[in-house]
């Protein structure tokens, strides 16, 4: 269009397949995540979704194809033809992964206050005080009691380890955050909490998110855009209301007709 | 200097494994604080006895060297006694208790309170190599961490020292970065005896024998303690001198005296000691 | 004058896979145009495919034929064809969708939900709640419910939330299915007065009214989708 600024996409796969051996994880999956976009990947267990989320952030080297990533200065790097240092650079600082088991994703025997600074040690911060502020800063953010600063995940519920989860991630405002199930293991109240948080952050900070779940409620709450995976293949792609409302694949429209009425 | 026992090989240990303790302390040296893996093998001693420090010793040692063993600071302790004996038995080498005589020491947890020169080496016995090892338990991450100086792990452990106790409550293997580069682990040693590490003249090495590590800090290298800007590093102190010769600047010991609870602070470093009291007329008299 | 949307041979079945892959045709050769300014609805029995056009119309349906046209800045863009980041602009700017239902997101209160498409358009967020706040007003939503998620409202105070939301951005292009169906006299005028300033603001309008009052008032001319309607 004329007169608009043209918007580039923030990663870029191309081709993408990831084998296990002989066995195919995701099958020549081509992606454009845009700025600010959250890009849910759906499909029942064994689809090659979370397969595909991993390759894509930079932790499963694809076989085949490239995935390509455009920088704060807008020059665009191949994940895969980085150095390790400045591929864990980037994934610490502009980007977060967040696990469905906040367990692997957080530091279990170290108190919620350095779960959050660890990033910032990480990038040099070297002064406590500020640490601690910023830490305590993120903790209220996700509506964790910042009394609790000092206490270790462990005595905190499946909720507020993921809500823990994602400030140490979001502490270093990256632009890029993979999710695999966030809201997979958690109650349906604790689930519709932090969705509703993740939406406004998601918004308040211009994140992109690329977002794996097999709940198309979730997607439906988040996603601007959805890719549909099936046997490690990406079988339908489309705005969100156009995925749920008139699916065109045959596997895609029985995804949708299994979805239980509210 | 005696006569070793013909039943052994020079300082015990074949030539063939020297040469290759030598080959890594030699890679150790040229990497600073870098943790360089050694074949260790197993010495008459079990393992927490000092096993990586006596294989690293015995692959320097030559008859015209003398050798002291202090154990937390002490000649006299068991583990100090034995090792010194060890040696003198299968390399038949000179022994003392006076630090500047010494041409290699070997030591369990301390650094001599006299300082050392570039004739001289110390060698420290090291139970745990992995200054990550605290948080981060999988070997290959370890290395990865070091190989990309991915160390803020190092800054978790001691945040939730101060989150916990207030202050950096780490007063032992106090984590330091040599020469700019590797984060290192000092051994067990207490974090007074850090800034004795910094430039040092003489050659430090470290060996693990159950760990299979050996690391060295070459002469005169930088090693800086890591710390916050608004919770520097510092050292041990006490409100009192050594009651025995008067030191108030050597690292002190709390001794338990009777079953009364009665107890007195003295040095830690026997030899320092005991010439600080026979410098003193009336301490001698 | 231009139109402001305009439909050419417009195609619609859909392929039912769990039905044995059975094709349902739905629309057949659309084709008519919408001017800045004029408001136009959709008439024909239910079931003819109404709301189905105004679903190709937005994007949601996909179209099997044919092009659908809307003017966005200068140029036009065919929905038929759009990349999916094109259809995401003209939704932002240009083209806005009133549907039947609220869908409710939870814990997400009544005015933010309105002033929702002005913020992401990146409007500052004390006007959007103040434009929103005047909407909600006008279409006599209690002020004490403002506050709150609207998941437990009454069907018409969603409704009202929903139509506020719609009205929130000035959208040249704006679609509106039954906007009025669930309401009493008194909102219904309410709504009808918002599509006539919208209307004598520019924009085109293209709406489905079942209430014949409403239609009557604001029809500048009827589009019968009978016509259009595949042979079952």
């Amino acid at each position: 269009m004329t007169g608009e600024t043209q918007v580039l996409p923030l990663l870029e796969a191309s081709g993408v397949t990831v084998l296990y051996g002989r066995q195919v994880g995701c099958s020549e999956v081509s992606l454009d995540l845009w700025p600010g976009e959250v890009l849910a990947v759906v499909g029942e267990s064994g689809s090659g979704k979370t397969t595909l989320l991993r390759c894509l952030a930079g932790m499963l080297p694809p076989a085949q194809g490239r995935v390509d990533y455009r920088l704060r200065d807008g020059g665009v790097e191949e994940v895969y033809a980085m150095t390790e240092a400045r591929r864990r650079a980037l994934q610490r600082s502009d980007w977060g992964f967040v696990y469905q088991t906040p367990a692997d994703g957080l530091r279990m025997t170290v108190s919620a206050g350095a779960n959050v600074g660890e990033r910032l040690m990480a990038l040099g911060s070297r002064h406590y005080g500020e640490i601690r502020r910023e830490a305590l800063a993120w903790l209220e953010r996700l509506e964790i009691d910042g009394a609790r600063i000092d206490e270790r995940p462990q005595a905190f519920s499946g909720g507020m380890r993921q809500r823990l989860q994602i400030a140490r991630n979001l502490v270093t405002a990256p632009r890029l955050v993979f999710m695999d199930e966030p809201t997979g293991g958690l109650d349906v109240s604790v689930q519709a909490r932090i969705l509703d948080t993740l939406r406004g952050l998601v918004r308040d900070m211009g994140l992109s998110v690329v977002l794996v779940t097999h709940d198309l409620g979730v997607a439906r709450l988040l996603a601007d855009r959805m890719l549909v995976m099936k046997d490690g293949r990406v079988v339908e792609e489309g705005l969100t209301d156009q995925i749920l409302e008139d699916p065109q694949h045959a596997y895609a429209q029985l995804l949708v007709s299994s979805i239980l009425q509210a | 200097m005696t006569t070793p026992d013909p039943a052994y090989n020079f300082a015990y240990l074949d030539e063939q494994t020297k040469r290759m303790i030598r080959r890594a302390i030699l890679k150790a040296v040229a990497i600073p604080g870098y943790q360089v893996p050694f074949a260790s093998r197993e010495m008459p001693m079990p393992y927490g006895w000092g096993t990586g420090g006596v294989q690293v010793t015995a692959a320097l040692l030559g008859p015209e060297d003398v050798l002291k063993v202090i154990d937390q600071g002490a000649d006299d302790t068991t583990n100090a006694v034995s090792i010194r004996a060890f040696f003198k038995r299968t390399a038949g080498v000179a022994t003392t208790e006076r630090t500047e005589e010494a041409t290699i020491i070997q030591t369990r947890h301390r650094i001599p309170e006299t300082p050392l020169t570039a004739k001289q080496i110390l060698v420290y016995q090291v139970p745990i190599p992995e200054p990550l090892r605290f948080l981060e338990p999988r070997e290959t991450e370890t290395r990865t961490m070091h190989a990309l100086q991915d160390y803020g792990l190092m800054h978790v452990k001691l945040y939730e020292d101060i989150a916990t106790h207030g202050h950096i409550a780490t007063t032992y293997a106090y984590p330091v970065k040599v020469a700019g580069r590797y984060v290192t682990d000092p051994s067990p040693t207490p974090k007074f005896d850090n800034p004795k590490m910094n430039r040092n003249a003489a050659l430090q090495l470290f060996g693990a024998g159950r760990e299979q590590r050996i690391y060295a800090i070459p002469p005169h290298t930088e090693v800086v303690s890591l710390d916050f800007e608004d919770h520097p590093f510092s050292v041990q102190t006490w409100d009192r001198p050594c009651e025995l010769c008067g030191a108030t600047d050597s690292f002190l010991d709390e001794v338990v005296m009777d079953d009364q609870g009665r107890r007195m602070f003295v040095c830690s470093d026997s030899d320092h000691c005991a010439r600080r009291r026979s410098a003193r007329p009336e301490a001698a008299a | 004058m231009s139109p402001v949307l305009q439909l050419r041979d417009v195609e619609k079945s859909f392929r039912l896979h769990l039905q044995g892959g059975t094709r349902l045709s739905v629309i057949r050769g659309a084709a008519f145009e919408v001017a800045a300014g004029e408001c136009a609805v959709l008439h024909g029995p239910s079931g003819s495919g109404k709301s189905s056009l105004l679903k190709m119309i937005y994007g949601t349906y996909p179209c099997d034929g044919g092009q659908i046209r809307i003017a966005a800045g200068g140029a036009a863009v065919d929905v038929a064809t759009a990349e999916l980041s094109a259809l995401r602009r003209l939704r932002r700017d240009t083209l806005g969708y009133v549907s039947q239902f609220l869908r409710v997101i939870p814990r997400v209160a009544a005015l933010d939900v309105v002033a929702e498409p002005v913020i992401s358009r990146g409007g500052a967020p004390e006007t959007a709640r103040a434009r929103a706040a005047a909407l909600l007003a006008r279409l006599n939503l209690p002020e004490r419910l403002w506050a709150l998620p609207p998941a437990t409202f009454s069907g018409g105070e969603q409704q009202r939330v929903n139509i506020a939301r719609g009205f929130a951005h000035p959208y040249p292009l704006l679609l509106l299915d039954e906007p009025t169906a669930s309401l009493d006299a008194a909102n219904r005028r309410a709504v009808v007065g918002l599509i006539e300033e919208a209307r004598a603001g520019g924009a085109a309008i293209l709406g489905i009214f079942h209430d014949k009052d409403v239609r009557d008032r604001l029809a500048d001319r009827i589009i019968d989708v009978g016509g259009f309607a595949a042979a079952a």
